[in-house]
């Protein structure tokens, strides 16, 4: 039997659902589902430009699996591009980083660091928050 | 608590500015949420290290809040690091005034 996947710290989840390409006659009705870990991995090592060892380091995991995910993710994204199918955001084997709130009255996203006591909205004062998912 | 707010200009009607460590200008409030001053972002053409430097001029000034669109990973960790509270907004059609009128509510 095969060893449970380990999970892969995401910080924040990609801010669409998918993609999907213009111009195109009779669209692949196959979509292209991308994790948000291989989100995450795009995300680190093409757009902050992080070494392969940090950004593993960052999502929890070892570097070769970071590379592993960044490989299958940069695939994805030339499968769509080439057969010009839609990509779509799927959750994965993603675990969001805890520290980060959202406030359920103006959508503000946030953190509480230690040492405050309080709970609410640092913008609009609303106790209505909760701790960010999917 | 001193407040932070990224934008674009150097007056209360610029836009926020969703970049943190490359945003134009850094909009202080101070602890009654007014507006006390812009402080210019010299870091908006560096090549990298544009967030770390930004989190340490944070530490600096003695900031308790960031509000900005995002937060790259070494300027989350130095932020978490000093306890300074981090606020994303997502909607960049927003002015600086217009955050600075959400305190107001209060």
């Amino acid at each position: 039997m095969p060893r449970k996947i380990s999970l892969r710290k995401v910080v924040a989840p990609p801010r669409f659902q998918g993609f999907r390409p213009y111009g195109v006659n009779g669209l692949c009705s196959e979509r292209v589902e991308l994790l948000y870990e291989e989100y995450e991995a795009i995300k680190l090592a093409d757009y902050d430009l992080m070494h392969h060892t940090e950004a593993a380091r960052l999502m929890g995991i070892s570097r070769p699996t970071f590379a592993r995910i960044y490989e299958s993710a940069r695939r994805k994204i030339a499968q769509a591009l080439v057969e010009t199918r839609e990509i779509k955001a799927v959750y994965g084997n993603a675990v969001l980083d805890k520290s980060w709130y959202e406030c359920l009255s103006c959508h503000a996203r946030f953190t509480i660091p230690r040492s405050h006591k309080q709970n609410s909205c640092p913008l609009c004062a609303s106790e209505c928050v909760e701790p960010l998912k999917n | 608590m001193k407040t932070v707010i990224t934008a674009a200009g150097n007056t209360a009607d610029s836009a926020f500015d969703r970049r943190f460590g490359r945003g134009a200008w850094f909009c202080v409030l101070n602890a009654s949420n007014q507006i006390e001053e812009f402080i210019e972002n010299v870091l908006v053409e560096a090549s990298n290290g544009a967030g770390t430097k930004a989190a340490e001029k944070m530490v600096e000034l003695g900031i308790g809040k960031v509000i900005s669109g995002d937060f790259g990973p070494k300027a989350k960790d130095l932020l978490d690091k000093f306890e300074i509270q981090m606020v994303i907004l997502q909607d960049e059609s927003l002015t600086v005034q217009d955050i600075v009128n959400r305190f107001q509510h209060e």
